[in-house]
Parts: structure tokens; sequence; C-alpha cells
């Protein structure tokens, strides 16, 4: 028995569907299997940020490895855009982080100083009250100023899931859906096998593990201790405006369609994916002390997402140790790092390697953390 | 009144309501190609009915009761006043 694919990926969110696109486009075989909607569904809860200012301070590997993938966006944007004319709505040109007190400027100026202590290639630089009302028009009175980096970009997240699944099928990837998997394991001919609970069954001689918070246990059965959990971010949703705010933001960002996104709160909700008023007015609050013209706005929407993380917050790129060939990608950062995944990781899974992926990133640190 | 003109309207009946009646359809340009629009699902969903209503704009006629003294407009694209700007 042979395979029927070179690569299976289980998950069909963003890390998923970036990673089969990429495999399958560099002419891997590759199979994607998504749950369905009983999912809890990450990528479509999302904020989509491309966000780099001051991320991974302290972790060089991971600050390198999310500066790269900022960098690749422009060109993963294009690329998906000339194989589907999905236009991702990628929009770079330098992401805001609003301060509201002169203590939240010192903290950015900290940030800013440690950043280029650590090599970070990104530029970032604080504007004051009037270089910031110059880009942004219609701060409150309350805003202090605001960081800003050359970096940092936004998306849709639902369009860029589109377009790598898409993508995918126009290479010749194939998509099962409604399949949850529930057994995998090695077989010395076939590779992986991947069985649902009804029995149907798909192989390949690679696997990657990209289920989300379902990694623990599909990981489990290939000896990879994960400990994921959920941590609940709400959003709340207005109704459309004409355009007022031309970069993305820590807290705030308008869509192209003119919607503004307010964002997002931490909680430890187990895994309910529900709302609360005082989140939802704390929200709202924000983002009219930061605009207050959005007083008049209308919420037309809110909902909870849970972010996947991992015990230190880091993603975790792995090979199980007694089953060479199988991998776990997960992380919290689905859209930023999603060229990254797509242009360089998928095409190595489906060779048989962890590719560019820093070392530092696998599970082991956690055990080591624990010993 | 709809853009300086009276309308008469019921007790307890919604905007859209009320100006359907008066023979009124077109309620607003679209912001991305200017075409006209008009009421449609009547229930809150589809933002076709945007008007400004006493100076506020995306206030969706059929979901907003008619009240005397009103003062409505045709709404000409998207929302200003939530962007800080003057209609």
């Amino acid at each position: 028995m042979t395979p029927d694919s070179d690569l299976i990926v289980i998950g069909g969110g963003l890390i998923g569907s970036a990673l089969a696109w990429g495999a399958q486009r560099k002419g891997a075989r590759v199979t994607l299997l998504d749950e369905g909607d009983v999912a809890y569904r990450a990528s479509r809860g999302n904020f989509g940020l491309v966000w780099l200012q001051g991320k991974g301070l302290g972790h060089p590997d991971y600050m390198h490895w999310s500066i790269k993938a900022g960098q690749l966006w422009p060109e993963f944007s294009a690329t998906l855009y000339e194989e589907t004319g999905i236009d991702t709505g990628w929009r770079g040109g330098g992401g805001l982080h609003f301060c509201l007190s002169e203590k939240e400027m010192e903290a950015r100026r900290h940030l800013i100083a440690r950043s280029r202590e650590e090599g970070a290639a990104i530029r970032i630089e604080l504007l004051d009250r009037e270089a910031l009302s110059e880009i942004a028009p219609g701060i409150g009175p309350e805003v202090c100023g605001a960081s800003i980096s050359d970096l940092d970009g936004e998306v849709s997240p639902l369009l860029t899931l589109r377009a790598l699944q898409n993508g995918f099928r126009k290479h010749g990837g194939r998509i099962v859906v409604d399949f949850t998997a529930e057994q995998v394991r090695r077989n010395r001919d076939a590779g992986f096998i991947v069985k649902s609970a009804d029995g149907t069954e798909f192989s390949g001689r690679h696997l990657a593990i990209a289920a989300g918070l379902g990694a623990n246990r599909l990981a489990a059965q290939l000896g990879l201790e994960l400990g994921l959990r959920p941590e609940r971010g709400q959003i709340v949703v207005t109704d459309r405006i004409a355009p007022f705010l031309r970069h993305p933001t820590n807290m705030i960002r308008q869509t192209r369609e003119g919607t503004v996104l307010l964002g997002s709160s931490h909680e430890d909700a187990g895994f309910s994916t529900g709302t609360d008023m005082e989140t939802v007015s704390g929200l709202c609050r924000a983002g009219t002390r930061l605009f207050p013209a959005l007083r008049a706005a209308r919420l037309v929407r809110a909902w909870g997402a849970l972010r996947i993380m991992s015990a230190d917050g880091l993603p975790i790129y792995d090979e199980a140790p007694d089953a060479p060939g199988a991998f776990v990608v997960t992380c919290h950062s689905g859209v930023t790092l999603a060229s990254l995944h797509g242009l360089e990781l998928g095409p190595a899974l489906a060779e048989g390697h962890l590719g560019p992926a820093p070392r530092s990133m696998r599970s082991k640190r956690f055990a080591l953390q624990t010993a | 009144m709809f853009e300086g003109r009276a309308i008469p309207f019921r007790p307890g009946q919604s905007l859209a309501g009320a100006l359907m009646a008066a023979g009124v359809v077109h309620f607003r340009r679209t912001p991305v190609s200017g075409s006209e629009r008009g009421p449609w699902c009547l229930m809150g969903i589809c933002y076709e009915c945007l008007l400004r209503v006493d100076g506020s704009d995306n206030q969706r006629a059929c979901m907003t009761a008619a009240r005397p003294g009103m003062k409505t407009e045709r709404q000409d694209g998207a929302r200003l006043d939530a962007a800080g700007e003057q209609a």
C-alpha cells in the first residue's frame, strides 16, 4: 500500500490551509482535512492584524521569524491574488499602537530601545500627539501619541483563508470537509494514516497537525505533549462608516468595507466562545476614547473566539521524535505568520523536514521548564 | 418631514412604511457605485433603507418609529458622523 498523498494536513484553518497551499504549489500531492463548522475556528474570529512591533522581545528566534513573516506579506498577498484573483485586503504602511498616558509613552520608548538592542529588523518610531493627528485625525483628547512601525499591516482573515483554499484547489489539492480526525498512526508502508470516527482513512507520506486546540489529543498519539489551552478574545464590530482610519492599530481597525473592529480582550473562559456585556462595553469605551466620533456608530455584532495558547505563548514547530515525518504547527498568530507558513514551511514539510523553523520552538522546551 | 416634504403616518408606523406609503422608494445612494437603494428586508438586516434622521447617519428606516417633527433626509454615500465629518 502506497500513501495517497505526500502530505496530509489536519486542520483547514489559516495555518493548515497555508501549509497545504504552499506544499501543493511546489508540486507535492496534499490532502487537507477540515473538521467543519463544529470546530472552534480561530481563523474566522480573528482581528486581522499582521503585527510585528514589539513581538518576540526576549525570544530572538521568534522575533526574527515573525519579522521575516512580515517582510514576506507583500509577496504572499500578491501571489495569492495572481493565483486566485482574490485580494486579501493586505494593507501595509505602518501600524499604530496608541498611548493614553505619559506612562504608556514611556513604556513604548522602552520597547523601541529594546527592539533596537535586540537587533530587530523593524523600524519603530514614537509619534507625539501632533504628529499622530496628521495621520489619524479625529483622535480624542486623551490620546498622547502612538508608536508606529513600518512592517505592521492588516488583512481580511476570511479572504486570506478563502484565497489559500481556492489556490490550493487550483493547484490540484484535495480538501476533505466535515472530517474529524480521531486517530493518527504510523504505518510502515503507507506513512501516516488518519482515521475518523466512522472509520474513513487517509494516508500520507508525511503528516502535519495544524488542528488548533484539537492538536493536543492528536499530537499525544504520536508522543508529543503540547499543553495548548484556549484564551478567549472578544471583538465588537460597528456598521459601515466613511473611511477615517488608514492605519491598522492595536485596538481598532477599519476594514476596507468601512466597518470598524474594536478588540480585543483576553479571558480564561474555558471553551466558551460567547460574549459578555462588561467586555463588550469596555471595548466600546476604549474605542470612543480613541475616536470620540465613534459614539454615533452602531454596534452591529460582537463575538468571541479562542486563541490557541502554548504554555509560553509562542508557536510550536515540532516533529514527533518517535514518528519522524509527523509534524505539529501551532500558534496564535496565524494571520501574521501565514506568509511564512505558506511560502516556506509548507514546502519543507512535504519534503519531510521543518525547513527554516527555529529549533528552539519545539515542544521540548516545556518539558525542560517543568523538569 | 422627508427632504423638506411633510409625510403623514399612523402612530406606531415605521419610517420606512410611512415613506413608502407616500411613494418614496429612493432612500439612499450607495458609497461604492452611487446607485439608488430603498427598503428591502424591512426587518433590520439588509441595511438598504438607511437615512439621515435628525442629523444622524445610517439610521435604518424600517427599525425606526415615525414621530412628529422628525427631519429625515436621503443619505448620499457612507456614514459621515461616526467618522468625525460633517454631512
